[in-house]
Parts: C-alpha cells; sequence; structure tokens
C-alpha cells in the first residue's frame, strides 16, 4: 500500500478517536489497528513512523508507540 | 467423524398449505358449530376458516387465504340457523353460538346455478388448457358436481361471450381480447377471466404496486393494467396475481411450455438478504416453476420478480461446467480434469507459500453460497493456509453494521424479525431502496404505511417507496452524499433538546456515564439542524418534523442499507442510528429496532461463518486464545492469533509484491469492488487466482485456474437471511459440474492437504458441516438439520436458552450488558466535489438486475434494464447541453467510463445517480478506493465526478473489453 494511502486510513482512525471522551484516545487507536490491521500493514507504520511519520495524526504518533 | 443417518434426505420441507378461504385473524376464542361440530376460532375468523380448520372446504372462488375476503362469486354461500338467506362464507365473521351448514339441498342448488353462469362465458378446452389440472374453476365444477350447462350460445349467434375470437358467421367477437404475452414470464388470456378480482387484490394487498383494476360493470368487467400491456403498465412482474389467479388467465410461460408440475420442494431464494422460501415445482429435474412458499417466514407466500422468475441463469449457455487453466492470463483456457485442475492449483498455492511466507495467500468467501460452504472457505484458509487471510463481499456491504452495532449493542445481529413491521407506527428508512433491493420487505413495509404507519426517507434520491400508493404522512430528509453523521446526529439534537428521549429506558438500560458525555455533546449547537442545514442541504424545519414523528410517533423502527455503510463514516453513522433507538427506547420490543437490509442472500451467514480476516465464526476475535482453543481442538491445527488482510488490504499486498494467491469463491471482485482498475492491478500481480463459479466472471480475466461451481437449485445447505433466519436450502437437481461448492472447496483443502501431507477432509453432508458450526458457535449451539426440518427455520441465537431461536434482540437487556451511547462528530469524508469533479456521484440497485448481474442479466430481467443509465437533474443536464438518452462522458479521479443520461428530478441538482449492474460500464471505473475509517468498506456513495457530451463508449471501455474477450477464450479440445 502506498504511504499515502496508510497515512489517510491511520488518520482517519484517529480522527474517529479524536472526538471521543476520555483521555484515552491513543490508546483507543492502538486497539483498533491491533484488532483491524494485519501485521504487514502495522510493519509498514512502524517504519513510516522511523522515518518521522509525516502527516500522522499526533494520536497515530503516540499509539504508534504501544504497537 | 460419525457416520451421520440423515432421515430427512428425502424431505422436501413442505408442511400443510391448505388455503383456508381467508386470512387468519386473532382475536378472543369464539365457539360455534358447523355441520354438527364444535369449534374454537379467533373472533373475527370468517364462516369459510373456521370450516375449513374442521376440515370442510366450503366451494370458493373469489376468496383464497392470502387475501381479505371479497364476496363476489357467492359459490360459498352457507346456511345459518336463524339467520335468513344464504350468507356468503368468506365475508360472514363467526359468532359465538352460531349453527352453520355448508353442504343443503338449497345450497346444491344455489351453487350449480353459479358454476353454471360462470362457465357459460368460459371456453371449454379443459383437456388442452395450460392450468388443466391446477384450476380451481375446473376443481368447483366438480365438486358443486355441475354436469351440464343450460346456457347454450345460439348457433346463430346472439349471446354475447368473451372467449369466442369470431362467431359462427366470422364476424369479430367485440368482447373478445388477445393473448397479451408482454410480459416475458406469464400471459393474461383474457378469454378465461371470471372476474373474481383476486389479482386485482393481490396487486394491492399483497404486493402494493396497484397496477390492475377492474374496468367496466357487469358483463362488461375486465382486468386492465392502465397502460398498452403488462409490461408497459407499473406491473413489477412480481408474480403475486399470477400466484392468486384460480383460473389460466393469468399463468406462468413455464407452465404453458412445460405443463403441470409433479413434485415440489422447498427451499430458498438465492437473491436478497430478505431470505423468500420457495417451492421449487419440478418435472422430474426440471424446474417448471417457483412458487412462494407459503409458510415460508420471512415471505409469507410472497416474493419479487428475481426469485419468482430469474432463475434461467441456472441453466444458461454460458454456465461453464468443466475445470479449466492456464499458466499465465494471456493464455486461452485448457479444460482439464477435476484432478488435474486441483492438483494444479494445489501445487501453486503451496509453492506460493513455500517462496513468499505462509501469508502470502488467502481467500475471498461468498455472500451467496451457503453457510456450510463458507465455513468450509474460511477454515481452508485458517485450518489448511495456516493464516487468517479470509474475507467476504460483506466487506464492501455491511461491516460497518458489524463493527457500529458491536459498539453500541454489543453484537452485529439485526435486531427484529420481517413481521416486526406490522407493528411499527413510524419507520424511518436511511439509505436504502427497498422496493428495489429488499422488495418483499418493501411489500409488508407498504402494507403497514397503507394502514397509517408514518415514514422518513433519509436518502439523496426520491427512492419509490415515497410514492407509495395509499400511504399517509412521509418525510424525505434528501441530503448530500456524504452528510449522513451530520443528518443523524442533527435528529438526535432535536429529540435531545426538546426533551423527547426516553429518560426511564435510558436510565434502565443504558451505561448513563456515557450517556451523559453523548447527550452533552449532542446538545451542542452545533448539531442543530439550522447549523448543518447549508452542509446536508436538508431544510431545518424538515428535519425537526422527522425527528419529532419519530421520537413521539409510537413505535420507531429504523431500516438502513448500503447508503448508511458505504462512506468513509458508514461506521459511526450506524452508531448514530443506535443511538437513536436507544434514546427513543425504540430497542427490545416488537415494531421496533434497528434493521440494516443486508444486500445477498447470505451476506449475514457468510459474517457468522467467520468470514472476516480477524474474527472466527461467531464474531469472536482472533486474538482471543480460548476462542482459537475451540478450534484447535476441533480442527487440530495452531490457529494464527493475527487478524488477516481485508480485500482492499490484500489487493494492495498483491501490488506490493507479498500477496500471490487466491481463492475467490462466487465473488467477481473485479466488477463489484471499488477502483476497478487497483483490482485489475492487484489481481494481475498475483501468480495463482482461483476463480470458483458459476460463469467466467469479471474477475476470471485475471484466473489460472477456474473451478465450475452449481447453483443454489443443485445443492444441500443453510442461508441467513437479514433478520438472522437460518432457511434451508435444498437439492433440486444433480449439479451440472458434477460437484456442489462445499465439495469442491473440499476437494481442493484436500489436494493441498495431500501436497503437505495433513489430513484429508471428510465431509460427507453439509449437515456434518453444521454440525461442526454449532459445536464451536455457541449461537449456533442448537442448529442442526433436523431442527430446521420440524421448524422449517431458526432465528440465532438457537441455543439452550433460546431453543427455538431469537426473533427479537436485546429484550431484556442488551447483549453487551448496558447500551452505550458513542458521540459520533460528522467528519467530511476526503472526496469533495470541487472545480475539476463538481458533481456527486452516488451509486445503487433497480428491482429486476441483481448487483454485478452475473445471474439476472442471463434472466430475461434484462427486459426492464438493459444497461446501466446516469440519472442527473434537468438544471445540471441543461448546463452541459445533455438531452434525456444521450451519451455522456463520466469522469472521476479514478477513471472514467460512458454511459446514457436520464434526466429526472428524482436526484437533487448536484447529484448523479447510477447502477452497476452491466460490466460494459463499469461504474467501478469512477469509484474510489477511499474506504470506512473503522472497517475500509469502501465509500461507494461518494464520489466526486464531471458529466460532459460524449460520442458513445470510452477507449478504456473498449479496451476492457477487448481485453475480457481476448481471456475469456477456451482452447478447442483435441
Ligand atoms: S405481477 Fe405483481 S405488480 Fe404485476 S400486476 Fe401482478 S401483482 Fe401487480
Ligand atoms: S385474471 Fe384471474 S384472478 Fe384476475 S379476475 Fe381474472 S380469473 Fe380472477
Ligand atoms: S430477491 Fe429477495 S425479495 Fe425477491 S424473491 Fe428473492 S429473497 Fe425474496
Ligand atoms: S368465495 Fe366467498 S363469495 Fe367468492
Amino acid at each position: 500500500m502506498t504511504d499515502e494511502k496508510m497515512v489517510l486510513m491511520a488518520n482517519q482512525i484517529a480522527s474517529f478517536f479524536g472526538t471521543q471522551p476520555g483521555g484515552d484516545q491513543a490508546a483507543g487507536v492502538a486497539a483498533h489497528l491491533k484488532d483491524f490491521w494485519e501485521p504487514r500493514m502495522i510493519a509498514q507504520l512502524k517504519d513510516y513512523l522511523a522515518g518521522g511519520g509525516a502527516n500522522l495524526n499526533p494520536l497515530v504518533v503516540e499509539a504508534g508507540e504501544s504497537l | 467423524m460419525k457416520d451421520f443417518i440423515i432421515p430427512w434426505e428425502n424431505g422436501t420441507g413442505i408442511q400443510d398449505e391448505t388455503d383456508r378461504g381467508t386470512p387468519a385473524k386473532s382475536g378472543k376464542p369464539v365457539t360455534l358449530t358447523i355441520d354438527g361440530m364444535e369449534i374454537t376460532v379467533p373472533a373475527g375468523t370468517s364462516v369459510m376458516r373456521a370450516a375449513s380448520e374442521l376440515g370442510i372446504q366450503v366451494p370458493k372462488l373469489c376468496a383464497t387465504d392470502s387475501l381479505e375476503a371479497f364476496g363476489s362469486c357467492r359459490l360459498c354461500a352457507v346456511e345459518i340457523e336463524g339467520r335468513r338467506g344464504t350468507p356468503a362464507s368468506c365475508t360472514t365473521p363467526v359468532h359465538a353460538g352460531m349453527k352453520v351448514h355448508t353442504q343443503t339441498d338449497k345450497l346444491r342448488k344455489l351453487r350449480k346455478g353459479v358454476m353454471e353462469l360462470y362457465i357459460s362465458d368460459h371456453p371449454l378446452d379443459c383437456l388442452t388448457c395450460s392450468a388443466n389440472g391446477d384450476c380451481e374453476l375446473q376443481d368447483m365444477a366438480g365438486a358443486v358436481g355441475l354436469r351440464g350447462v343450460r346456457y347454450e350460445a345460439p348457433k346463430a349467434g346472439g349471446l354475447a361471450n368473451h372467449f369466442e375470437a369470431r362467431n359462427t358467421s366470422g364476424e369479430v367477437n367485440p368482447e373478445w381480447l388477445p393473448k397479451d404475452d408482454s410480459n416475458p414470464y406469464f400471459t393474461y388470456d383474457a378469454s378465461k377471466c371470471i372476474v373474481c378480482n383476486r389479482c386485482v387484490r393481490a396487486c394491492e394487498e399483497v404486493q402494493g404496486t396497484f397496477a390492475l383494476t377492474i374496468e367496466g360493470r357487469g358483463f362488461d368487467s375486465r382486468v386492465a393494467v392502465g397502460a398498452e400491456n403488462f409490461l408497459a403498465s407499473d406491473c413489477v412482474s412480481c408474480g403475486a396475481c399470477v400466484q392468486a389467479c384460480p383460473t389460466a388467465t393469468l399463468q406462468e410461460k413455464s407452465v404453458i411450455e412445460m405443463g403441470t408440475p409433479d413434485r415440489s420442494v422447498v427451499t430458498t431464494c438465492a437473491y436478497c438478504g430478505v431470505g423468500c422460501s420457495f417451492k421449487a415445482e419440478m418435472q422430474g429435474d426440471q424446474l417448471v416453476r417457483m412458487v412462494p412458499y407459503k409458510n415460508g417466514k420471512a415471505n409469507r407466500g410472497h416474493s419479487c420478480v428475481k426469485g419468482r422468475f430469474a432463475y434461467g441463469y441456472a441453466t444458461h449457455q454460458d454456465r461453464i461446467l468443466n475445470p479449466m487453466i492456464r499458466d499465465t492470463v494471456d493464455q486461452p483456457w485448457r479444460e482439464v480434469s477435476w484432478e488435474e485442475a486441483l492438483s494444479f492449483a494445489a501445487k501453486k498455492l503451496v509453492g506460493l507459500q513455500q517462496k513468499y511466507g505462509q501469508k502470502s495467500i488467502g481467500v475471498i468467501t461468498s455472500s451467496r453460497c451457503t453457510n456450510e460452504e463458507t465455513y468450509l472457505v474460511q477454515k481452508l484458509t485458517r485450518a489448511v493456509f495456516g493464516n487468517n487471510n479470509t474475507d467476504t463481499c460483506a466487506r464492501v456491504c455491511h461491516s460497518p453494521t458489524g463493527y457500529g452495532l458491536g459498539q453500541t449493542f454489543g453484537t452485529s445481529a439485526g435486531t427484529q424479525d420481517f413481521d416486526s413491521v406490522e407493528h411499527s407506527d413510524v419507520v424511518m428508512v436511511i439509505g436504502a431502496n427497498p422496493t428495489d433491493g429488499h422488495p418483499v420487505f418493501a411489500s409488508r413495509l407498504r402494507k403497514r404505511l397503507r394502514e397509517g404507519a408514518k415514514l422518513i426517507v433519509v436518502d439523496p434520491r426520491r427512492i419509490d417507496l415515497l410514492e407509495t400508493p395509499h400511504m399517509g404522512e412521509a418525510h424525505h430528509l434528501a441530503l448530500k452524499p456524504g452528510t449522513n453523521v451530520a443528518v443523524v446526529s442533527a435528529i438526535g439534537h432535536v429529540i435531545v433538546t426538546e426533551g423527547l428521549f426516553d429518560q426511564t429506558f435510558i436510565a434502565e438500560r443504558c451505561d448513563l456515564d456515557a450517556w451523559e458525555d453523548f447527550k452533552a455533546f449532542i446538545s451542542d449547537p452545533r448539531h442543530a439542524p439550522e447549523e448543518t442545514e447549508a452542509l446536508t442541504g436538508v431544510p431545518a424545519q424538515t428535519l425537526r418534523e422527522a425527528a419529532r414523528a419519530f421520537a413521539n410517533g409510537g413505535n420507531g423502527a429504523i431500516y438502513y442499507g448500503l447508503g448508511v455503510t458505504e462512506h468513509s463514516q458508514g461506521s459511526t453513522t450506524v452508531m448514530g442510528i443506535a443511538n437513536l433507538a436507544m434514546m427513543t427506547g425504540n430497542i427490545g420490543r416488537t415494531g421496533v429496532g434497528v434493521n440494516p437490509l443486508r444486500g445477498q442472500n447470505n451476506v449475514q451467514g457468510s459474517c457468522d461463518m467467520g468470514s472476516f480476516p480477524h474474527e472466527l465464526p461467531g464474531y469472536r476475535h482472533v486474538k482471543m486464545p480460548e476462542v482459537r482453543k475451540i478450534f484447535e481442538d476441533t480442527w487440530g491445527v495452531e490457529i494464527d492469533p493475527e487478524p488477516g488482510l481485508r480485500i482492499p488490504n490484500m489487493l494492495d499486498a498483491a501490488v506490493d509484491g507479498t500477496f500471490k494467491g487466491l481463492y475467490c469463491q462466487g465473488e467477481d471482485i473485479l466488477q463489484s469492488d471499488p477502483d476497478t482498475k487497483h483490482v485489475a492491478a492487484g489481481l494481475a500481480a498475483m501468480e495463482c487466482v482461483i476463480v470458483h463459479d458459476l460463469f467466467l466472471n469479471e474477475t476470471a480475466n485475471y484466473a489460472h485456474v477456474f473451478l465450475p461451481g452449481s447453483s443454489f437449485l443443485e445443492k444441500e445447505g443453510t442461508f441467513t437471511n437479514a433478520e438472522r433466519r437460518i432457511n434451508r436450502v435444498r437439492k433440486v437437481m444433480a449439479p451440472k459440474n458434477g460437484y456442489e461448492d462445499w465439495e469442491v472447496t473440499q476437494l481442493l483443502a484436500n489436494a493441498v492437504l495431500k501436497e503437505t501431507g495433513g489430513k484429508a477432509w471428510t465431509y460427507t453432508h453439509p449437515a456434518e458441516i453444521m454440525a461442526e458450526i454449532a459445536a464451536t458457535t455457541p449461537s449456533f449451539a442448537g442448529v442442526d438439520y433436523a431442527v430446521l426440518e420440524e421448524k422449517g427455520s431458526v432465528q440465532w441465537p438457537c441455543n439452550e436458552a433460546h431453543p427455538d431461536g431469537t426473533p427479537l434482540m436485546h429484550v431484556d437487556g442488551f447483549v453487551r450488558g448496558k447500551g452505550r451511547f458513542i458521540v459520533t462528530e460528522y467528519i467530511a469524508t476526503a472526496e469533495k466535489s470541487g472545480p475539476r469533479f463538481p458533481l456527486l456521484l452516488t451509486t445503487g440497485r433497480i428491482l429486476s438486475q441483481y448487483n454485478v448481474g452475473a445471474q439476472t442479466r442471463r434472466t430475461e430481467n434484462s427486459v426492464w434494464h438493459d444497461q446501466d443509465v446516469l440519472e442527473i437533474h434537468p438544471h445540471d443536464a441543461e448546463n452541459r447541453g445533455l438531452r434525456d438518452g444521450d451519451w455522456v462522458r463520466l469522469a472521476s479521479r479514478s477513471g472514467e467510463t460512458s454511459l446514457r443520461a436520464k434526466i429526472t428530478d428524482r436526484v437533487s441538482p448536484g447529484v448523479v445517480y447510477t447502477t452497476f449492474h452491466h460490466p460494459d460500464t463499469q461504474a467501478n471505473v469512477i469509484t474510489t478506493d477511499y474506504s470506512d475509517w473503522a472497517t475500509n468498506c469502501p465509500e461507494y456513495k461518494v464520489t466526486a465526478v464531471q458529466v460532459s457530451p460524449s460520442n458513445g463508449p470510452s477507449d478504456w471501455q473498449e479496451r476492457y473489453n477487448a481485453q475480457a474477450e481476448q481471456s475469456r477464450r477456451i482452447e478447442a479440445a483435441e
């Protein structure tokens, strides 16, 4: 998958959890990613984060730490 | 595997179908005496029905128990002690203590007289009549002992009749009408009509179309279609009138051609998620006709044109009956034996896993195939390939339902049965077009609307439901595509801020912290309809009225379809819908609920059976060790704890070079999935694509192995409809390809297991597969074929706690405990209209065609829809200089195609609409790869497009057709 598409998908997830009440929004993103993203996709996201994670929603960046 | 004794092997599934003359009633018990025998029936029951329950069939012509009594033929007259005259038993309700006589000299004489009159205007060609043996007029002549007709026409002419084209002097008979055989499936032969009005009532009461009337009076009266013929009329070819007609007047063409059937077997329609039960009426192994089964609990004896008539594809010449293989997709296909095809496929798959890793191959299960077949396909990837790469076309339709309802209620299950709609007072239909997509449900809904229930439609397009004859109050919220969440939230805002919510229900049944958060969120003025109007295009006042109608209207039910799910915020809208139902207390009893209208016949079942890459059967996440253990113990393998790839992810991974092989059962992803070019690129990048289907579908253009499939008439199994109802599918003929589809999957699994040295599968009947499902999946624990035989069908959960199944969900509490309100913020899709693509395209389907059309295009249904057209508002058309019927170019950032324009104000300015039934149109060349945030369900319903005049098919379409032609070549056998 292109990084662009991955960023879009991850940010969409973050946008949802970003609107949810409570302080565990990044945890929500991380849990969602773990439940629904296949290891290859998670690996791609981690690589991308390692490379700076440009354009990623901060919640994704935060979630990335627990992946 | 233990041996199964299958006592129902020859079962036809048919239970009592006696026509009791008038519909069942539900009043208090009333006791009366008929012909000296006592009977107790509910108040409101007719004398005719009461007699029938005693086993006494009063002669009748104009009555049938699918219709309210009409009382026109007088054949059903009875005598009642203490009452004068001979009242019609069909229109006379029972009274306590009534004493009825159904057979007296007086009645016999009267009935003979009635029959004599009928027969005097009826051609006496019974021996060669198409209804011979299946004609109630004939039966009644026998029942009343008619032995002669006194009113014979004088030889010189003079007695008028309807059945002779010319009189004896050769003059044209003005009363005679030629047969109308304009409808592809049935004829109307007026010369045989007895004007009993059953067809007219069936069209009104059962179907709700009101296409027929009786014109004229007395001798001149006849059935009229209000147009030149049936085809040109409002008739939607549901066949209800044909079924109701007691004579050969309205008759299936197949019966005219083949004669009457000699046996019937109950089975389930393989088209939409309504899941209508049918009797397949057979002569030997030839299907004569499909008749909706009266005891079918989803359809109650009704059907639509697809299920009743569009079965011709099953025997269409395009069907592929032999396995085929090829090394590369530019080669022609080579027909080979099953052994060769399977071993070719197995070697390739195993080789790919060796070379590219365990996760480099996967499967796509079919929502058209049975539960048992789907279960085996996901088992193939989990137990044989050793990964979770399984997905189903439900990905592209109702995956957000699973997520959204799971989060709020604790289960993705729709909450009601279809009967529930008979008790609804206000029905909200969101993003669904039931008259076309779920026609039998639409008929049942329309009946309720005629009885006074209110209707709220949330849809960009003015759907036919809004034009229901004789309905009452209706609201249409014609929103801009992509703004569902804003509209649903605005409805919630009105209900909460105007204090219309159900405090008691919320306090008792819902999580109060979540409610408080939600309440604070939704009360914010930014959700007020006045604020959202500019965005959604729905006038604030219209929205407020609809919200009030829903909250104050009594039993409120929500039905929704793909117009909700197929959006980047599909899952959020589903949650918003669940919020609306909870805040108004519309959950947990009959007449209310949240009801996803599932697209295909077995979408529900394919999801239940663990088709999703993150869930084992019964919606249990693969990460849970206790669930994996159940299957590990049963299958004797280890199960991958990580979620697998979803369809769009598989295609992405294929383009990236890490996903190489696919077994695709009964799906045509190339035509049905969005962004065709991307799908094609993904398929082209794979080294082994196995297509298992009836036809060389579009996906097969990129396949290396083709395994021929069997039609629903050729297999045993079960389908689960949108109400969670598990219905039996019964084999009425041998598979033309040699194997039922579950057998093909087993053969493939065993071919792979032979390569890898695993233990072969040994199922001998789908009942054994269902037994394995029941043993591993708690919500199916009580389901087995014997139970289905006895009860006809059951709705899951069916287990120890619910031995008869579960028509209503969440009755005493939500599956997750407390219902959870979820904040639903509107987030605009990335797909926006702009200067280059100023219009929004939304897609849908129509009644006569079904999805990608692989089946319906191979039937005469194409007389109603032979091409996809683009609906465009007159204003947008004028700006572009388009006239009705012009070829137009439709372009998005993904691609372009051409089709013809249809100018209509059903769509709002700024919105265009088309269907995706025809491969030449390829509407999905246009759709983008944006998808639902939670589930990757593609955003079919919003694409920014431009429309401009064009001269004909685009270059891409022509290239595509050339490529398709090339790849469909089959090498001549030597
Ligand atoms: S086929 Fe259906 S719609 Fe057509 S006239 Fe008969 S009942 Fe009405
Ligand atoms: S067409 Fe058939 S059902 Fe209709 S009025 Fe004539 S006989 Fe009765
Ligand atoms: S397509 Fe749907 S409504 Fe029509 S007969 Fe089949 S199941 Fe029933
Ligand atoms: S059956 Fe009762 S009047 Fe016709």
